[in-house]
């Protein structure tokens, strides 16, 4: 019988040519996270990236909702795999957690059921006249940040290490569950042992924080948070691993996932509003940065291009501790040049 | 240079098995010689303390091999390694990594289990966490005498979890190994002795009472110590702030998602085939299910194997508890006189 | 403090290093044989009260053992106290003492539910 021992779950990252897919969510919560993506691979790395304008939904939302139909979702993703293999990619390469493991889904179905696959191909011809090929490499944007993290180091211009006292800073990594659980194989180090985030935390001078509630759920959830009734259990979950990591006193969260970073974000502010509780020292709340936000503020971009502005617990605190110089003033600057009003908010 | 033995039958290892076969095959007055590859005799009883259900000691068992192997007929050698058996017509040729070559008229391999690897169950924590230990670790505590946690202190809550490593598709293992159980028992029983106050749990998925006394032991360890059994598998095992170790479980009985902090993990490790078992089992094509050596028949012939002269007995075939092994060592003895005054 | 239209969920989850144990340590001070149950429920099988009104003496008994109290005494009340699952109890627990010591331990401390 075969022993599985995740630890030794590793996978192979394609090193150039990536056909990147935009996530729906993500484009409205953390708006600079992609573009930084982008940033860093093309400019930063010079790799060959295509930021194709043409992209649409996976279907993961409506599918984890139970409003889309598995045969439209598989339909629609054949037409993301057939815009790729159009403009001569192999290596797809989804923004969005929840995109990564439907992907995942939907081809390994394919796998195990040929006449689904025929049936897609079908369902595509007919509706739009198209043909696809399955990419060979599907890979998470965090896998390629993860396989270049040495390279990236030598450019940062920070580490995550407090600048006052050269210690590293303590940080709380959590991973999305669609990233790492639908197919645990294809995580490196699996769900349990996840090096992906924690990799890249320790390699640039941070310390991971081990703490009892690591693998818990973020709490997203899709119906539990889609439908207000539910959100109890939404925010609950968070709560739990709030709870269980505040003893270590996080300096920041990390994830890759947008629900992730999304509510570990906001249900502070809301449990704060709820219960007046906070879960760091001085009130402000645990920042929580994508990956892409962690990588750029360290290579030294400019934290408002990646956006941190829209983030509800605020990053400054944390910008102080790095050393990361930012201009106040220039937080709420829009791209037309005139300072964003929030007074009818 | 080479140096060929002659002998009537080869025993590969000096566990219990092997030591019982070998002394009462000496007594028949057959030449033996026996083949250990550590250092001393012994085997698997060598890491453990006191033996259930009735705590007899390990050493004066220990005692008693080094006792039997005096006998006349009986040569032992300790540190060699049998790496190859081979039939050669009507004999068998076994090879050791000292060179030598041993001819024999049978081979019994007596090469026993290992413990199963506890990293393999990574949800507990093993290696990353101080806390969680194995249960032959345990056993080094109670030979000291002195149990302590996470924290290098005195414990005041342990935890016992049972099926680690068996019983679990996860770590490719369906079979149950047979004695965790009631040396679960033991050791609730061992812990209380030393710390009275200490609250001790044990997690089960089934309690497995098989043998003559573990019933009654149970009980015992319920009644007179109030070790505490929680129908449930410990689903993972993670460090708090001030290093001891969090559970999450399922009362299974209540129905309910539990959690609970301890300061010690004992993880009660299966049993699996050894690399010897293994290694000489595929060379000479008996290996069974799980890597463990396969008779030829379990109910007519279960200490042959498919190769008439190749003998197997004790835990190489599967997971035995002490007395079981030696019986089936003493059931090897009569099989092996009988194919050599060609009676079979 | 705001309300944003939903509460946060209550964890189902027992806490075992907080729950309150003092009672069943009196418990088993009073009647021993409690100690030693299996939880094999053969007493809730043959009750003849489970029948009608659902009462469950294993489950009783390991409600007060992880100290959650809250409905005990209103579910203690339903035993009829006949005895017959003393007559099936593979472990010889006593088993109508541990219903009248659960109870009596109940009144000590929750006397408005308590009714017989
Ligand atoms: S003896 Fe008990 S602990 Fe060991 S594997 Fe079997 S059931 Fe599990
Ligand atoms: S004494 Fe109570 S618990 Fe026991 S069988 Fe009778 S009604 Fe049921
Ligand atoms: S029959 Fe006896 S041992 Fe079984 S659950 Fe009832 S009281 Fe416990």
């Amino acid at each position: 019988m075969e022993r599985k021992f995740w630890k030794n779950y590793q996978k192979d990252i394609p090193d150039n040519n990536y056909y990147y897919e935009r996530s729906c969510i993500r484009q409205s919560f953390f708006p600079g996270s992609e573009t930084t993506f982008l940033r860093i691979v093309g400019d930063v790395l010079g790799k060959q990236i295509e930021d194709d304008q043409n992209l649409h939904t996976c279907t993961g939302i409506g599918y984890h909702a139970d409003v889309v139909p598995f045969e439209t979702t598989q339909t629609i993703i054949a037409r993301l795999f057939s815009l790729m293999s159009e403009k001569g990619y192999r290596n797809f390469v989804p923004s969005c957690v929840t995109s990564f493991g439907l992907l995942n889904e939907v081809v390994e179905t394919w796998k195990h059921f040929p006449e689904e696959l025929q049936q897609t191909r079908d369902f595509l011809k007919q509706a739009t006249g198209r043909e696809f090929e399955i990419p060979e490499y599907i890979t998470h944007p965090c896998d390629i940040i993860y396989k270049f993290r040495k390279e990236l180091k030598e450019k940062m211009r920070f580490q995550i290490v407090n600048q006052k006292t050269g210690e590293p800073l303590r940080v709380v990594e959590h991973i999305g569950c669609h990233y790492s659980k639908v197919f645990p194989q294809a995580v490196i180090g699996s769900a349990e042992f996840p090096q992906v985030l924690a990799g890249m935390v320790e390699e640039w001078g941070g310390q991971v924080i081990d703490y009892p509630e690591r693998r818990h759920c973020c709490g997203f959830g899709f119906r539990h948070y889609l439908i207000m009734a539910n959100r109890g259990y939404s925010i609950a979950n968070s709560r739990k691993k709030f709870e269980s990591m505040e003893p270590y006193h996080p300096d920041f969260i990390v994830t890759n996932c947008p629900g992730c970073t999304m509510f570990l974000d906001r249900w502070q502010y809301t449990i704060k509003e709820m219960e007046g509780k906070t879960y760091d020292k001085q009130g402000n709340g645990i920042p929580v940065l994508t990956y892409e936000e962690m990588t750029g503020l360290l290579l030294g971009f400019n934290p408002w291009d990646l956006g941190l502005q829209l983030h509800q617990i605020s990053a400054e605190p944390l910008l102080d501790k790095i050393g990361i110089p930012y201009d106040k003033e220039q937080k709420y600057l829009g791209k037309s040049g005139k300072i964003i009003d929030f007074k009818g908010f | 240079m080479e140096k060929i033995i002659y002998t009537d039958i080869a025993v590969i290892g000096a566990g219990p098995t092997g030591i019982v076969a070998a002394y009462n095959l000496a007594r028949l007055g057959y030449k033996v010689s026996l083949f250990e590859k550590e250092e001393s005799l012994g085997g698997n009883i060598l890491k453990t303390y006191k033996l259930f259900p009735n705590f007899q000691s390990s050493n004066e068992l220990l005692q008693l091999f080094g006792e039997m192997i005096v006998v006349n007929n009986l040569s032992l050698q300790t540190g060699v390694t049998v790496t190859n058996i081979r039939k050669d017509n009507n004999h068998w040729i076994s090879t050791t990594n000292k060179g030598e070559t041993i001819v024999s008229k049978a081979v019994l391999m007596a090469t026993g289990f290992k413990p199963f690897d506890a990293h393999y169950k990574e949800e507990y924590g093993y290696g990353i966490y101080n806390g969680v230990i194995t249960s032959l670790e345990f056993e080094k505590m109670l030979k000291c005498g002195e149990i302590y946690g996470s924290n290098g202190i005195t414990p005041e809550k342990i935890a016992i979890l049972n099926c680690v490593g068996s019983r679990d598709a996860k770590v490719g293992n369906n079979y149950c190994s047979r004695v965790c159980c009631i040396n679960a028992v033991k050791f609730g029983i061992e812990i209380k002795e030393i710390l009275p106050k200490a609250e001790v749990y044990c997690f089960y998925m089934d309690l497995r009472m098989t043998g003559q006394f573990y019933e009654e032991l149970y009980r015992k360890s319920q009644q007179e110590y109030g070790v505490n059994y929680i129908r449930g598998k410990i689903s993972e095992a993670s460090q708090t702030a001030d290093n001891r170790i969090q559970l999450k479980a399922e009362d299974t009985l209540l129905r309910l998602p539990i959690k609970m902090t301890v300061d010690l993990l004992i993880l009660m490790i299966g049993i699996e085939a050894s690399e010897s078992t293994k290694e000489l089992s595929a060379q000479t094509g008996i290996m069974g299910e799980y890597g463990f050596a396969k008779s030829h028949s379990l109910l007519k012939a279960d200490n042959h194997t498919i190769h008439p002269g190749l003998f197997i007995a004790g835990t190489c075939k599967r997971p035995f508890t002490y007395p079981e092994t030696v019986a089936d060592a003493r059931a090897a003895v009569v099989e092996i006189q009988h194919y050599l005054e060609n009676k079979t | 403090m705001k309300n944003f239209g939903f509460k946060i969920s209550a964890s189902r989850q027992l806490d075992m290093d907080t729950i309150q144990s003092d009672l069943y340590e009196k418990l088993i001070q009073l009647e021993p044989t409690a100690k030693r149950c299996l939880m094999c429920g053969a007493c809730a099988a043959t009750c003849t009260a489970a029948e009608i009104n659902g009462f469950n003496f294993r489950y009783c008994h390991l409600l007060m053992k992880r100290g959650i109290l809250d409905n005990l005494a209103k579910e203690l009340s339903k035993c009829m106290l006949c005895g017959k699952c003393y007559m099936v109890c593979p472990r010889e627990i006593n088993t109508r003492s541990i219903i009248l010591k659960m109870k009596a331990l109940m009144t000590e401390t929750t006397p408005k539910h308590y009714s017989l």
